[in-house]
């Protein structure tokens, strides 16, 4: 295996609030290869945005604590100086957010939010700029792009918008792409196209991805590599064929239930877990997941480790492997890798 | 742009229609006495005061008199009746004073205003954002008359440090002199606005500051002041350019009346105060008018600046 470009070790992420604290993150190791895909998956509240803001400090704040590492290209993240940061966001670290319909500034026009970042970090001509901002434009499919630039964000669709941050993410190459929900607000169809546009991207620069979504549906075609989160803590953690072929923990087996499918019988209800999250300002002791789960027992209130099972596939259960395969109610083989075009808002 | 223009001109003719008719009933009813008795003074005989309703128009019908009256206003020929001088002539005087007043208080206001609101939302929560807090409750809560006259005894009189009231124009005293002398009359003037912009501008920025825009700026690289002053205070600014331009209209338009008569600047303001305290109608009418095209054509001028600032706002729908 390459040498890893991000390793994000021990990641706790503690706010405080007047209720008191909030473990929002909860002991989180993952590590991303140059040119990887890896999901971070999981419900609101798990972590998973929180995890994901932590490597460019935008969650930093007096409220905020963070302990642990984030190593990228030997700069520690999570200690670095908001200068040295800087440096890094947007350049060599980028992140397309959730809400694109929010997230571009109201009154500036759409060529000049790209321009920004890109003369934060490279020094070159208005020209070289406008020039470099149609041709990204371009790339993620935005028409008649030297004349969108000028266009203000309130006369592009969500889809559009959508492509303008992407193109802004990819505006200085960046090693890394943190896209953070990146279709959650969209349409299904623009979902599709958001995320082969992002799947296209990748073949053609190599950049690695940490794709943050609620919604299995959405990795299985793009993901290399998965890690499922639930009440700050990663449960199960594998490549994409094994979390969708062989999950081990019952929360993934449940989120795995929970897709539409094509192949399900017609007017069955789709099966939810029964239950809310945890409440992360006075989590549960032991297993997260145990008041939801179907198969607790006693030992699980103690915290399960995150056991590697070989070749990286890890999952946090008390249950050995072989009461998980009598228990699984997802069968190895039933659940077929979602195709994007059974995606559907959870 | 165009029809918006045309629209507005509309409404302006309106609103000043509507304000001067009712500033002109408003002294038909209110029990001032008959302007005649007061115009032939004391020792006046009846001959003598039906003359004056004969020549003043005062015996014919209401809508007679308004007629007669605006007709005076738009052509600039109204008379006082306490003193018989042109009205228009007097506002004249009076005008330039009232915008050096106007003008002056409201750089003096919207900068100290913006930087004080803009360095208190930084360090919201903080002990100086504390001190400021406490500093513009005391500015909103002080009446302009008492500070002025705080201000015009202490500093004027009984330290000697400025002038005690009284303008100077430029082509009189030259510029310095003209500075010295509206110092204190900004500085009260300004007093209050200050602390009101400030606060205003304070809770904006802190709602703008946890905009998903401001991540995404943050998220590019760019510096914290960058943030701060092309994303943050750009879209914080908007709704406070609003309040500036009427404001402004107001002061400019004879509102500033404490403020002119406190400090003795004999402009549209005091003018005004001082023919209210005559019942003198036509100077009042005619102040309340050009008061009424002052904030409307300063509406306008804000909303015309709110569409440029703006790109979603458009202007004539």
């Amino acid at each position: 295996m390459t040498e890893p470009i991000l390793v994000i070790d021990h990641l706790k992420v503690d706010f405080q609030t007047d209720e008191g604290t909030v473990h929002a993150v909860d002991d989180v190791s993952l590590s991303l290869a140059p040119g990887e895909v890896l999901a971070i998956v999981g419900e609101s509240g798990s972590g998973k945005s929180v995890t994901a803001m932590s490597l460019l400090g935008l969650n930093r704040g007096p409220n905020a604590r963070f302990t642990g590492t984030a190593m990228y290209k030997g700069t520690e993240l999570l200690s670095a100086s908001n200068d040295d940061l800087r440096k890094i966001r947007g350049a060599e670290i980028a992140m397309i957010f959730q809400d694109p319909m929010t997230s571009l500034n109201p009154v500036q026009r759409i060529g000049d939010q790209i321009a920004e970042q890109i003369l934060a970090h490279e020094k070159l001509s208005k020209a070289q700029v406008r020039d470099r901002v149609v041709e990204l434009m371009e790339r993620v499919g935005i028409p008649r792009a030297a004349e969108r630039a000028r266009s203000y964000p309130h006369e592009f669709s969500g889809g559009m918008r959508q492509r303008v941050m992407i193109a802004l993410a990819l505006s200085c190459s960046p090693n890394v792409l943190i896209a953070d929900e990146p279709t959650t607000a969209l349409d299904v169809t623009i979902q599709a196209q958001i995320l082969e546009r992002i799947k296209d991207l990748k073949e053609e620069t190599g950049t690695a991805i940490i794709l943050v979504t609620h919604d299995l549906g959405v990795v299985a075609d793009i993901a290399d590599r998965i890690a499922v989160m639930y009440g700050g803590r990663i449960v199960e953690q594998g490549t994409v064929d094994e979390i969708f072929y062989d999950p081990q923990h019952p929360y993934t087996w449940g989120l795995l239930g929970s897709i539409t499918r094509v192949d399900r019988p017609r007017g069955e209800r789709l099966p939810s877990i029964a239950g809310l999250p945890p409440s992360l300002l006075d989590p549960p002791a032991g297993c997260h997941f145990r008041a939801r789960c179907p198969h607790e027992f006693p030992k699980c209130l103690e915290v399960p480790p995150l056991e590697d099972r070989g070749c990286g596939h890890a999952d946090r259960c008390w249950l050995t492997v072989e009461e998980k395969r009598a228990k699984r109610e997802v069968r190895p083989g039933e659940i077929g890798l979602a195709n994007k075009e059974e995606v559907a808002p959870v | 742009m165009g029809r918006f223009i045309v629209r507005r001109i509309i409404g302006m003719i309106l609103v000043m229609f509507a304000v001067s008719i009712l500033t002109f009933l408003i002294f038909q009813v209110i029990p001032n006495g008959d302007p005649a008795v007061r115009m032939a003074g004391k020792n006046s005989t009846p001959t003598q005061i039906a003359a004056i309703r004969d020549t003043w128009h005062f015996n014919d019908p209401i809508y007679e008199q308004y007629v007669y009256t605006m007709k005076q206003v738009f052509t600039g020929s109204l008379i006082s009746y306490s003193d018989q001088t042109n009205v228009w002539q007097e506002i004249k005087k009076g005008l330039p004073r009232t915008f050096a007043l106007g003008i002056g208080a409201a750089i003096i206001w919207m900068v100290l205003g913006v930087s004080l609101g803009l360095y208190s939302a930084v360090r919201s929560g903080g002990f100086s954002d504390r001190l400021l807090t406490v500093l513009a409750l005391i500015g909103v809560s002080m009446p302009v008359f008492w500070v002025g006259a705080l201000m015009s005894y202490y500093l004027g009189y009984k330290f000697g440090w400025f002038p005690n009231g009284g303008y100077t124009e430029i082509a009189q005293g030259g510029f310095g002199q003209w500075i010295y002398h509206l110092i204190l009359p900004w500085t009260a003037l300004a007093i209050l606005f200050v602390g009101v912009y400030s606060r205003i501008l304070r809770s904006n920025i802190l709602d703008t500051i946890n905009d998903d825009y401001v991540r995404t700026a943050r998220a590019k690289g760019i510096s914290e002041r960058q943030v701060l002053i092309r994303h943050v205070l750009r879209n914080s600014l908007i709704p406070i350019i609003t309040l500036w331009g009427l404001d402004f209209g107001l002061v400019i338009g004879g509102g500033a009346v404490l403020t002119e008569s406190v400090f003795n600047l004999q402009g549209v303001g005091q003018y005004f105060a001082e023919a209210i305290g005559r019942l003198d109608v036509p100077p009042v009418l005619e102040v309340t008018i050009l008061g009424a095209f002052f904030i409307v054509l300063l509406n306008t001028v804000v909303d015309i600046v709110y569409a440029l600032l703006d790109p979603r706002i458009r202007l004539g729908s």
